[in-house]
């Protein structure tokens, strides 16, 4: 039998060259922009649309934003970018590969659903570390309409969604890593390790109830990553998961204290929770994989850069289904990636 | 990791604990005054066709076709996803909610041409819908008139 926090491997990698955070842009739609974090976004979008001609070109431009932004912040041109690490949810995520025909960066397209945030980071910070790389633009995108198109119904029907649904992030994020910092004068953090997830599936089926599917993945990477580093959870001034919403969050508390680590609710917060307002109308919170990556790259970089937070564990989650396969009745195995970022 | 069937089943009884329940009552309520609104609205369009003149079973025709209208209208102005979210069944069962199922893919399949884009998914959520209802009218018209022959 296999427990929770217990792969038999380590998955914990340490990055001993600890590449910095250069820089982070984020970009939200009108709905972010109006939730309790819309102060802290680089830009918030007046149109759900962005004057595109659909939901997926929006999304695109979304992304293109974020790097941009990023890319502006850092005062980098697009060809300092040595590599360039995207995802989002569209099907073959034509969403990045689409943004990525705008750079010349060599280019690899992720998908771990709304998990890709911190895959793309872990790798990133890889091959920063590994020296292969001088710099990594890591980026995701998600938008509600496209989502929901393509994950559930069209946006327009008017079906009632269930108290357990969460609600897609319109936005996009992107991160800079690199191997040495390049904004002077400014706070400096750094990648420090990172815990490669397992796929974790505790028989979860319902599609409308994916902070249930994701809890398990995420408190099995926290507790993995705790175990491997050997730390206690009081470490961190932060454990901020992607998108496992209210009933999500409350389930990994409860699973994590099942194994006997206990973590307290105000130091584990979830991007999903933070995001809206429950008067928003939003269910059970947000999702989608710009869930984590503008809540990160807008609202906790800032707070560590103003020294608020000094050491921050990123856990992104994702539940890996298709409506495909979901209708075939499978339940949904899910993914969550730990990087840990400190200030120095 | 899969969780074997201990593990998944004190999951479950973890998640029972955790999970909102579906306010039952107000969503009865709710689906009972919006559909009741959207039908009393249809009696008042219907008394305007016979108003008009027009016989009862004449007035039928123009009266769906005038829902139906205001259902595909409100779908295009981005009201009745609203509506639905709101009302819950009490939108969705009437003929305005079918409208409403029929031009929410159609409007946004648009954008990958009026053939393989509008044409193809417009029955994307309706066509279960079509399928199964004819199927029944099918049967049941066969039933009805095996018994009357004999």
């Amino acid at each position: 039998m296999q427990t929770l926090g217990d792969p038999p491997t380590p998955n914990t990698l340490w990055f001993s060259s600890e590449p910095r955070l250069i820089s982070c842009g984020s970009v939200v739609g009108p709905k972010e922009g109006a939730g309790p974090l819309g102060d802290h976004f680089d830009h918030v979008c007046s149109d759900e649309r962005l004057g595109e001609r659909s939901w997926e070109q929006a999304e695109r431009r979304l992304l293109m934003a974020a790097i941009d932004h990023c890319l502006v912040r850092a005062k980098l041109k697009p060809e300092d970018v040595q590599v360039l690490l995207a995802g989002d949810l569209m099907d073959q995520i034509v969403t990045s590969g689409y943004a990525a025909r705008h750079h010349n960066a060599p280019f690899f397209g992720l998908y771990g659903a709304c998990s890709t945030f911190s895959e793309a980071l872990l790798l990133g910070s890889v091959l920063v570390d590994g020296g292969y790389r001088k710099t990594a633009l890591c980026a995701t995108a998600s938008h509600h309409n496209a989502a929901e198109r393509q994950f559930r119904a069209p946006t327009e029907f008017g079906a009632q969604r269930p108290p357990l649904s969460q609600w897609t992030v319109t936005g996009a994020g992107a991160c800079l890593l690199g191997a040495e910092p390049v904004v002077k004068d400014e706070p400096c953090i750094v990648v420090e390790s990172g815990t490669i997830g397992r796929v974790v599936d505790y028989d979860v089926a319902d599609p409308y109830d994916l902070g249930s599917a994701m809890a398990p993945a995420a408190a099995d990477t926290v507790l993995a990553h705790l175990r491997d580093v050997q730390r206690s959870p009081e470490y961190y001034d932060l454990i901020l998961t992607g998108d496992l919403g209210r009933v999500g969050r409350d389930l990994a508390l409860e699973l994590a204290g099942g194994q006997g680590v206990q973590v307290d609710g105000e130091r584990w917060q979830d991007g999903g929770v933070l995001i809206y307002d429950r008067s928003q109308n939003v269910r059970a919170g947000g999702s989608g994989c710009a869930c984590s990556a503008c809540v990160f790259c807008g609202y906790v970089w800032r707070l560590m850069r103003s020294r608020n937070l000094r050491r921050v564990l990123v856990v992104a989650t994702g539940a890996l289904l298709s409506p495909l396969i979901s209708k075939q009745g499978e339940s949904i195995p899910a993914v969550a990636h730990a990087v840990s970022f400190k200030l120095v | 990791m899969k969780a074997g069937p201990r593990e998944s089943r004190a999951y479950q009884r973890l998640h029972a604990k955790y999970r909102p329940q579906t306010p039952l009552l107000r969503n009865v309520t709710v689906a009972f005054l919006v559909g009741g609104t959207i039908c009393a609205f249809g009696q008042l369009v219907y008394d305007f066709y016979l108003g008009l003149g027009f016989t009862p079973a004449e007035a039928a025709g123009p009266l769906a076709g005038t829902m139906i209208f205001l259902g595909a209208f409100l779908t295009g102005l981005g009201v009745y996803d609203w509506i639905g979210d709101f009302g819950g069944m009490g939108a969705a069962l009437p003929i305005t909610g079918f409208a409403n199922a029929i031009v929410a893919p159609a409007m946004e399949s648009k954008r990958e041409g009026l053939v393989q884009g509008l044409g193809t998914k417009m029955f994307e959520v309706a066509g279960p819908v079509l399928v199964y209802g004819l199927t029944v009218s099918f049967v049941v018209g066969a039933v009805r008139y095996i018994i009357r022959a004999y």
